[in-house]
């Protein structure tokens, strides 16, 4: 299997477009959600997308694509609604209500899955790939719908660029401009809904947080400007993408979101290690290094507190 | 704007935290020109009047206006300066950015900062000796400097009307008397600011004017008339009197 293949395979050609898609429009919404503190929201919100591909199965018996993803984005829009509800008008706190709103819509997800399985209905086969996505199944037209809805909801990041930015940096500083933090919050959310339907049908909503989660811890890493980290998650969501397709369709085949997140966790793994100023390594190094340095200071100052 | 009206009148304003009153029936009218410090013991609704007054938190009841109007249609001429810890400095940007931020308001939506603006923002770095420092991380400053920080971005905003939430806590010597400019700097100017402010000390030393404050706003005015060992010891509940060492 070489890069060549990807090119001349049509499956191949449409998993790892769509894989590619996937890792950069998550790769960098997701940072928004990581720098305010909100890498929970990822998996809340995708496996509060199942019950909606259930419930539009049911409503329209039809398994397009275009058809269960439409549910599963409102599902996981109602979903946001529902978090940003308890948490101004209730006292639990916000990974309390994001906890609360993954397992009951999830579990409401699986109950009717199973309702749809026991219905006997030769049709409903297939369903349960959004559990952990089938990326095989991708065809051309599912990723030019992948790639019009994450072109729109980049779209609409580029242009509030500096709103989301002081949104996530200053909340409050927001507000005393005029900037309401409370529906910028809710479209910024809406975009992840965005990205997290492009990523059901690759990965599925079990593991569709990591996608939203892993390249942006990542790329902060590597750079201290929001800009540059943006660019850089995309890009590692698109190589883990790529890398995780090209895995899963060689010889054994194995499926290929699970492949695609393993190369994330690589990614991750070594940028959190051995990234310049910020890595494990570096520091645990410099660490030892100042201690050589000055023994005399740790002699001194158990001393000090007698 | 209205040139009579004063850029802070509070009238019977009440902030209640789940159905505890944080602040109760204040009422405040603060003139121009003068450094005013919110003082009061921890509790005492201090930074909430703050918020309050911006909006970002809910009232009970009762009305805020700056220069004759409410916030919404004044927030071009106040600036704020909320608390150096209410945000987190690991965020990926540098200090010139932070300050860039200030000039958001003006702006408007979607509209990005122009090179008139950047080179503004570096002036107000200039302004509290930190356009060294403009390309650096925000988490490699240290506690002083990003202080300055935040002050340069409330100045970046070309308000009328300053508020401030606890601009010395926590500073080094030099931000402190870079603060301490910039205060008596834009007071010669003829603009208003409002700080809260903990330290009994050097409250009468910075600021001219003053309004005590513990849940009811219990004295307030010129710094002169105000603080009086009385008045100081009723707003601390008698507890802390021999702390006061200015007081007249």
């Amino acid at each position: 299997m070489s890069i060549l293949d990807l090119f001349r395979d049509y499956t191949l050609r449409n998993v790892a477009l769509g894989a590619m898609v996937l890792g950069i429009v998550s790769g960098i919404l997701g940072c928004f959600a990581v720098l305010r503190r909100q890498g929970l929201l990822g998996d809340a919100l995708s496996h509060a997308a199942l019950p909606g591909i259930a419930i539009a199965y049911l409503l329209t018996g039809s398994k397009a694509p275009i058809v269960l993803l439409l549910g599963a984005g409102i599902a996981g829009w109602v979903g946001t609604l529902v978090i940003n509800r308890i948490v101004r008008d209730t006292r639990i706190s916000e990974d309390s209500a994001l906890g609360i709103v993954l397992s009951v819509f999830f579990g409401v997800g699986i109950l009717l899955l199973t309702y749809i399985a026991k219905r006997n209905d030769a049709n409903q086969a297939g369903l349960d790939r959004f559990l952990f996505g089938q990326a095989a199944t991708l065809v051309a037209t599912d990723v030019l719908t992948m790639s019009i809805l994450g072109g729109l909801a980049l779209g609409c990041l580029v242009l509030l660029y500096k709103e989301f930015k002081l949104l996530a940096f200053d909340p409050a500083f927001a507000a005393s401009l005029g900037f309401p933090p409370n529906r910028l919050g809710i479209l910024l959310t809406s975009l992840i809904v965005v990205a997290i339907v492009i990523g059901l049908q690759t990965v599925g909503v079990v593991l569709m947080a990591a996608m939203l989660v892993g390249p942006a811890v990542a790329a902060r890493q590597w750079t201290h400007r929001l800009s540059v980290m943006l660019v850089l998650s995309g890009v590692f969501g698109a190589s883990a993408g790529i890398a995780g397709t090209m895995l899963s369709l060689g010889q054994q085949h194995v499926p290929t979101g699970p492949m695609i997140i393993l190369s994330l966790t690589a990614i991750v793994t070594i940028s959190l290690l051995f990234a310049p100023a910020r890595g494990l390594v570096w520091a645990k190094i410099r660490q030892n290094h100042s201690l050589n340095n000055e023994p005399r200071n740790r002699e001194i100052q158990p001393a000090k507190g007698e | 704007m209205n040139a009579s009206a004063k850029p802070l009148a509070i009238h019977d304003l009440t902030v209640a935290y789940q159905d505890k009153p944080v602040l109760w029936d204040i009422d405040l009218s603060v003139p121009t020109g003068v450094l005013a410090a919110i003082v009061g013991p921890n509790g005492a609704g201090k930074s909430t009047l703050i918020k309050a007054t911006l909006g970002l938190m809910p009232v009970a009841a009762g009305t805020v206006e700056m220069f004759g109007q409410p916030y919404a249609k004044a927030r071009r001429m106040v600036g704020y300066v909320p608390q150096r810890s209410s945000v987190d400095w690991d965020f990926p940007t540098n200090a010139l950015d932070v300050v860039l931020m200030g000039t958001y308001g003006q702006l408007g939506w979607i509209k990005r900062p122009s090179k008139a603006d950047r080179e503004w923002a570096l002036h107000c770095l200039e302004q509290l000796a930190m356009a060294d420092f403009a390309q650096r991380q925000i988490s490699q400053l240290s506690g002083g400097q990003q202080q300055r920080v935040f002050l340069a971005r409330a100045l970046a905003q070309r308000a009328q009307l300053y508020l401030m939430d606890e601009p010395f806590v926590g500073v080094d010597a030099v931000t402190e008397r870079a603060i301490i400019s910039l205060l008596q700097q834009l007071r010669s100017d003829g603009k208003t600011v409002i700080c809260v402010h903990h330290d009994l000390d050097s409250a009468p030393e910075y600021f001219d004017w003053v309004a005590l404050l513990n849940v009811r706003m219990i004295a307030a005015g010129p710094m002169k008339t105000i603080w009086t060992p009385e008045n100081i010891s009723q707003t601390y509940g008698g507890r802390t009197q021999s702390l006061i060492r200015g007081a007249a």
